[in-house]
C-alpha cells in the first residue's frame, strides 16, 4: 500500500499527476460558503448545548452506583423540588452525574441523601458541586479576548514571516472558516459545550495555522521566481505546490488525528461525558476541517488575493498569450518549471559553433 | 563531510540534558528536599485527578471600584492564612486570569471551612489596651499574672507591632513570654482553670462581660472585662488555628486577638476607624529633620477627609499617653493585627507615616508588604463564589487510567502509521517520540517539584494530543528529504538540504503553536491553563528533539549502508521515490526521459571519493583474486539495471548512452573504468 501511496506522492510531486485545485477555486469557495452557512444554520437551529459551567446550577456525582438509569435521579430530585428536570448522564463505568438548577445548601444536602438512597450507595459516595452563573461568562469573555489577541498577533507574525499580506489574510480567513465550521458541527453532534470543548476550539486556532503554514511554505518556495520566467502562471506554480504538499498534509493530519481519535474513542465509549470526550470531539472535527481548508481554501484564497495585484495579473496574461502563440495547448507543469533559474538545467536545444570570434580572447600584452 | 563526532555533538548535549534533569530529580528524591512541591518520580496530580474540592472566588468591592492584581494577591495571602490555619494540608491557592482566585483543597471539605474561606476581609483600627507575648497563661505563674494589665509594660519600648518578636525574645523574665515552651506540660483544662481564676477578679465564680465602670473612651482599661481577660489569658497565638483570621469582629466591642505572624497577642479597644476611612497607603522613604530624604523605608498613609478627622481625635488622645501600649493603636486586618505602631504626636492632616522600630527598621520589602495590606484593607472586599466543585477521587483515577489508555492507543497507532509510510524511518520517529516523552516527563517532574505544578486532566489530554503534533515535525522533515531525493540529490545531500528547508517550516509552525499556547495560558481560566501549559511545553520540547536528536540521528543513519544505500525498506529508496536525474548529461548532451529513468534505476549514491576508494579496493581484490574470473557476473548482478537497460533499448535510444555497466559496489572482479566519476548520477550534484 505504501508503495502505491509513495508512487502517488511521486507523481504529485513531479507534476505527472495533478489535481487542478487552484483552477477550480470558485467551486471550493462555494463549498466553503455552503459549509459555513450550514454550520451557522446548525448553530441557530440546534443551539449550543451549554454545559453547567455556562448555565450555572448544582451538580451531583454518584460513584459506584448500583444502576446507571436516570429514573432514580429524577425521583430523588422530585422529592426535593418537583418542578425541576434532572439532566442525568453516565460518567465512567458506573458513575452517574446529575445536574439540576441551582439548589440551596439545605436542598443540596437533601438531594445528596436522596441520591445516595436512590442509587444504593453511601452518602459519602455522592459529591456535589455548585457553579455560579457568571463563571461561564468569564470563561467565554476570556476565550473571546484570547481569540482576538491571538488573531492579531498571528496575522502580524505570518505577514512578517511570509513577507506578504495576502498569505496572512488567506490563512486568517481559512482559520475563521475552520472555527465556525467546527463549532457548528460540534453543535450538530449535540455534545455539551464545557470549558474543555472551548479549549479544543482554541487549540484548533494553532492547528489550522500549522497546516496552512506548511502548505504556504511550499507555495512561497515555488513562486519565489515566478515573475522572472514566462512558462508558468502564478496560479499554476501555486497549484503545483499544493499538489506537492498533499501527501505531507495527509500524513501530518493522520498522525495528528490518530491520538485525538483514540481519546475520542476512549472518552465516548468507555468514559461517557467529561473533559476527555469534549476536548477530543472538538479537536477531531477541527483537525479534519483545518487540513481540508489548508488545501482547498487557504491556497486558492491566497492566489485570488495575489492576482489582485497588477504585476501578477499582467504576468498571467503574458504567459497565457505566449502559450497561445506557440499553439502548445496541452501543458503539464512539472517541478522543473518552478525551480529557480540557477537550479534549472535548460539546455534543451543543442548549440552550434559560432566561430572563433565568439571565443574569449587572450589579452594582448 | 563532517566528522562523526561533530555530528554526534548535539546528541551528547541532549544526553547531558536528560541526565541533568533526572539526576536533579533523583538527588531531590534521595535527599527528600522539597521546593514548592516535593521531589518525586511521579508528578503531582491536580484535583480533577486526585479528588478534592475546588472553589473559584471572585473578589468584588461593594463600591464597584477596580481591583488591582496587588489586591488579588493580598486576598490570596489572606485566604492562605485562613486555610493554613484551619489545618487543611496542601491547599493550593492561585490567581487565575488576574481576577479569580482558585482554592484547591485535596479531600473533603466541610461547610465551615468553605464559609471561612469565602468571608469578606475587613480592616479596622483599634486602640491597644494590652499587649504581650503569644503564649497562654502559665498556671504555675498564676500569681504573677493575676494582674495581667501590668505585664505588657515589659514591652515598653515597642514602637510597632512588628517588632514584638524582638521585644518578647529579650524579655525572658516576663511571665507571659515564657509560656510557649511551658505550655505543652499543661492540659487545656489546667490552663482554662488558671485563666479563670486569674480573670475572675471579684471572685464570684462568674465571668461578667460588662465593664466595671462605663468606659470614657476607646482606650479605657474598663473595656477589659473578666470575660475579655479570660479569653485573653487562654489565647495561645503560637498555634496556627488561632491565627485563622476571618473573624467578623464587632466594631463596638473590645477584641482579643493575635498578631498575624503569631509573635504577640492583644486586647484591643472598640474600632475607631475602618478600612473605608483610609484612602491609600504606599511605601516611601523617611525624611530627616532637615527635610532630606533618607534611605529608611516607611509606609505613608493618606486618610479620607472623614478618616482624617477621626484619626486626629485618636492620635491626640493616644499621643497624650506616655506608657506603651496605651499610646499604640493596632491595625487589624481580617481579625488579626498586622501592625501596632506607637503614636508620637497628634496627626491632624490625615497624612501619617509608619516607620519601623528604631532598633529593627523596616526593610523595603516589609514596608511594601504592609502598604499592600493597608491598601487591600481600604477596599470593602467581598468574595463571590463562582463555583464550588467536589471531585471524587475514584472518578479522577478512572479518568487518568482511561486517559493513559487513550494515550497508549494513540501512540501505537502513530508508530504503526509511520512504519507503514516511512518504513525504516519509522525507527527514527519512535526514537524521537521516546526522547520527547522522556524529556517532557522529566520537565514535568522538575516543575512539580520546584514550581508546584500539578498535572490535570486537560494537561494529560494536551500531552496526548502533542504526540501527533510532535510526530508532525518529523513528517515535515522526512517529506522534505524525500522531495530532495526526488529532485535528484544524493541521500546525504538530501538530508542536509532537506533539513535547512524543513527547519524553517518547523520553526514557523512551532512558533504559531507556541503563540497560541502563550495566549491561551495568559488569559486562561479553569482547565484551559493546564492544557495550554502542556501544549506550550511540548512545542518547545518538539523543537529541542528535532534539533538535537532527530536531525543528528538522520545524519548518522545516512552513513549506514541500510539508509545511506537507499535500501528498499529504509523509506529512502531513490527508485521508489522516482528520483529524477538532471536532464543535462554534460558535454553538451541532454538525456531523454527514458535515459533519465535508467540512470535513476542505476543510481549510485556514493560520492566521487567513495567511488574512487571502492574502485581501488576492487582493483586490489581483483589483483589478489584469480585473473581468470574477471569477466564473470557483471550485468546479471543487478536485475533492475538490466530491466531498465532493456527499456531504454526498446525505446529506441542509443543503448551506449545509458550507463549499463555501472558496477554494483559488491560485484567482485571488475575494475570500473575511470569515466565512472564523470557519470552525473543522482549523487553528483
Amino acid at each position: 500500500m505504501a508503495g502505491k501511496f509513495s508512487q502517488f506522492g511521486n507523481d504529485l510531486y513531479s507534476g505527472k499527476r495533478s489535481f487542478d485545485i487552484i483552477g477550480h477555486r470558485r467551486r471550493w469557495y462555494l463549498i466553503a460558503c455552503g459549509l459555513v452557512v450550514f454550520s451557522l444554520a446548525l448553530l441557530l437551529a440546534r443551539g449550543l448545548n451549554l454545559g453547567i459551567e455556562f448555565r450555572g446550577g448544582s451538580e451531583f456525582t454518584v460513584s459506584g452506583a448500583s444502576t446507571t438509569a436516570s429514573e432514580p435521579a429524577q425521583e430523588a430530585l422530585n422529592s426535593v423540588d418537583a418542578n425541576q428536570v434532572a439532566r442525568v448522564s453516565v460518567v465512567g463505568g458506573n458513575s452517574v452525574r446529575v445536574q439540576t438548577e441551582a439548589l440551596g445548601a439545605d436542598d443540596t444536602e437533601a438531594m445528596r441523601d436522596a441520591l445516595a438512597v436512590a442509587y444504593g450507595v453511601d452518602a459519602t459516595q455522592v459529591t456535589s458541586s455548585f457553579v455560579g452563573p457568571s463563571w461561564g461568562q468569564d470563561v467565554t469573555a476570556k476565550a473571546l479576548q484570547g481569540l482576538v489577541i491571538f488573531l492579531v498577533i498571528v496575522t502580524v507574525v505570518m505577514a512578517l514571516y511570509f513577507r506578504t499580506w495576502s498569505m496572512a489574510i488567506a490563512a486568517l480567513v481559512a482559520l475563521l472558516h475552520d472555527l465556525v465550521v467546527t463549532v457548528g458541527l460540534y453543535a450538530g453532534v449535540g455534545f455539551e459545550v464545557t470549558p474543555a470543548s472551548v479549549i479544543g476550539f482554541l487549540t484548533i486556532l494553532g492547528y489550522s495555522l500549522y497546516d496552512t503554514v506548511v502548505v504556504f511554505d511550499k507555495v512561497r518556495e515555488n513562486t519565489a521566481h515566478v515573475l522572472d520566467q514566462s512558462r508558468v502562471t502564478y496560479a499554476e506554480a501555486s497549484n503545483l505546490a499544493v499538489n506537492q504538499t498533499i501527501v505531507r498534509s495527509i500524513n501530518t493530519s493522520v498522525v495528528g488525528i490518530l491520538p485525538v481519535a483514540s481519546i475520542l474513542f476512549v472518552g465516548a465509549f468507555l468514559l461517557g461525558a467529561g473533559t476527555l470526550r469534549d476536548i477530543a470531539l472538538s479537536l477531531f472535527i477541527g483537525m479534519i476541517v483545518s487540513t481540508l481548508s489548508s488545501i482547498f481554501l487557504a491556497s486558492p484564497l491566497e492566489t485570488t488575493f495575489r492576482l489582485r495585484r497588477p504585476a501578477y495579473r499582467e504576468h498571467t496574461a503574458k504567459v497565457l498569450a505566449r502559450r497561445a502563440a506557440s499553439a502548445d495547448a496541452d501543458v503539464t507543469i512539472t517541478s522543473d518549471d518552478v525551480r529557480s533559474e540557477a537550479d534549472r538545467v535548460t539546455a534543451l536545444l543543442p548549440g552550434g559553433h559560432q566561430g572563433q570570434a565568439a571565443q574569449p580572447k587572450r589579452k594582448k600584452r | 563531510m563532517a566528522r562523526r563526532s561533530t555530528i554526534a555533538r548535539p546528541l551528547y548535549v541532549l544526553a547531558l540534558l536528560l541526565v541533568a534533569i533526572y539526576g536533579a530529580v533523583g538527588i531531590g528524591v534521595a535527599t527528600g528536599s522539597s521546593g514548592v512541591g516535593k521531589a518525586s518520580f511521579t508528578p503531582a496530580l491536580a484535583l480533577d485527578l486526585e479528588g478534592g474540592t475546588q472553589l473559584i472566588l471572585t473578589p468584588r468591592t461593594t463600591t464597584g471600584e477596580d481591583i488591582t492584581s496587588d489586591d488579588v494577591n493580598q486576598a490570596i495571602a489572606i485566604i492562605r492564612q485562613r486555610v493554613d490555619g484551619s489545618g487543611v494540608a496542601e491547599a493550593e491557592i492561585t490567581s487565575q486570569g488576574g481576577q479569580n482566585i482558585v482554592v484547591a483543597i485535596p479531600g473533603e471539605v466541610d461547610d465551615t471551612t468553605v464559609d471561612l474561606i469565602t468571608q469578606s476581609a475587613q480592616m479596622r483600627m483599634r486602640a491597644v489596651l494590652i499587649e504581650s507575648g503569644p503564649g497562654t497563661i502559665d498556671p504555675a505563674a498564676l500569681e504573677a499574672s493575676e494582674d495581667p494589665t501590668a505585664d505588657p509594660s515589659a514591652d515598653a519600648t515597642a514602637e510597632a507591632g512588628t517588632d514584638a518578636t524582638a521585644e518578647a525574645g529579650t524579655d525572658a523574665t516576663a511571665d507571659a513570654t515564657e509560656e510557649p515552651t511551658a505550655t505543652p506540660t499543661y492540659t487545656q483544662d489546667q490552663i482554662d482553670e488558671a485563666a479563670f481564676t486569674a480573670a475572675d477578679a471579684d471572685g464570684d465564680g462568674v465571668l461578667s462581660n460588662t465593664p466595671a465602670t462605663t468606659p470614657t473612651d476607646a482606650s479605657d482599661q474598663a473595656w477589659v472585662t473578666e470575660q475579655v481577660t479570660y479569653d485573653y489569658l487562654r489565647l495561645d497565638c503560637t498555634l496556627p488555628e488561632n491565627r485563622i483570621g476571618g473573624i467578623d469582629d464587632d466594631v463596638d466591642a473590645p477584641l482579643v486577638t493575635c498578631s498575624q505572624d503569631g509573635t504577640s497577642k492583644y486586647v484591643l479597644g472598640p474600632a475607631e476607624l475602618t478600612g473605608q476611612d483610609l484612602s491609600s497607603a504606599q511605601m516611601g522613604y523617611k525624611q530627616s529633620s532637615t527635610g532630606m530624604q533618607t534611605n529608611q523605608p516607611i509606609v505613608q498613609l493618606t486618610f479620607t477627609d472623614e478618616g482624617a478627622t477621626k484619626f486626629a481625635t485618636v492620635t491626640t488622645r493616644l499621643s497624650a499617653q506616655t506608657t506603651p501600649p496605651a499610646n499604640q493603636f493596632a491595625i487589624v486586618l481580617d481579625g488579626l493585627v498586622i501592625s501596632a505602631p506607637t503614636v508620637n504626636e497628634p496627626i491632624p492632616n490625615g497624612m501619617a507615616e509608619i516607620s519601623g522600630p528604631t532598633t529593627n527598621p523596616f526593610t523595603r520589602a516589609e514596608a511594601t508588604s504592609l502598604a499592600n495590606q493597608l491598601n487591600f484593607g481600604a477596599l470593602p472586599l467581598t468574595f463571590e463564589v463562582q463555583s464550588q466543585e467536589q471531585i471524587s477521587a475514584t472518578l479522577g483515577t478512572e479518568q487518568l487510567q482511561r486517559g493513559m489508555l487513550a494515550g497508549a492507543i494513540g501512540l501505537i497507532l502513530v508508530v504503526a502509521y509511520s512504519f507503514l509510510q516511512y518504513r525504516g524511518l519509522g525507527i527514527v520517529t519512535v526514537a524521537s517520540l521516546v526522547i520527547a516523552a522522556a524529556l517532557t516527563y522529566g520537565v514535568i517532574l522538575v516543575l512539580s517539584w520546584t514550581q508546584g505544578y500539578r498535572l490535570s486532566l486537560p494537561g494529560v489530554t494536551g500531552l496526548i494530543v502533542a504526540i501527533g503534533i510532535t510526530a508532525d515535525s518529523f513528517i515535515v522533515y522526512f517529506e522534505r528529504i524525500r522531495d530532495e531525493v526526488r529532485e535528484g540529490r544524493s541521500l546525504s545531500a538530501a538530508v542536509e538540504h532537506g533539513w535547512t528547508r524543513a527547519r524553517r517550516t518547523i520553526l514557523a509552525s512551532d512558533a504559531v503553536n507556541f503563540i497560541a499556547a502563550i495566549v491561551l495560558y495568559l488569559l486562561a481560566v479553569g482547565g484551559v491553563r493546564g492544557f495550554a501549559f502542556t501544549l506550550g511545553l511540548t512545542t518547545i520540547i518538539d523543537l529541542v528533539v528535532v534539533m538535537l536528536f532527530t536531525h543528528p540521528l538522520m545524519r548518522l543513519l545516512i552513513k549506514t549502508r541500510f539508509f545511506g544505500g537507499g535500501h528498499k525498506w529504509s523509506g529512502l529508496d531513490p527508485v521508489s521515490l522516482g528520483a529524477s536525474v538532471a536532464a543535462y548529461a554534460g558535454r553538451g548532451r541532454v538525456r531523454t526521459p527514458v535515459e533519465r529513468k535508467a540512470a535513476v534505476a542505476n543510481a549510485d549514491t556514493r560520492t566521487i571519493a567513495q567511488r574512487k576508494a571502492d574502485a581501488e579496493r576492487a582493483a586490489r581484490e581483483a589483483a589478489a583474486a584469480d585473473a581468470t574470473s574477471t569477466v564473470a557476473g557483471t550485468t546479471a548482478s543487478d536485475p533492475d539495471a538490466t530491466a531498465a537497460d532493456q527499456g531504454a533499448t526498446s525505446a529506441g535510444t542509443e543503448p551506449a548512452t545509458a550507463p549499463p555497466t555501472e558496477p554494483s559496489t559488491k560485484a567482485p572482479g571488475v575494475v570500473p573504468v575511470p569515466s565512472a566519476t564523470d557519470e552525473p548520477e543522482g549523487g553528483s550534484r
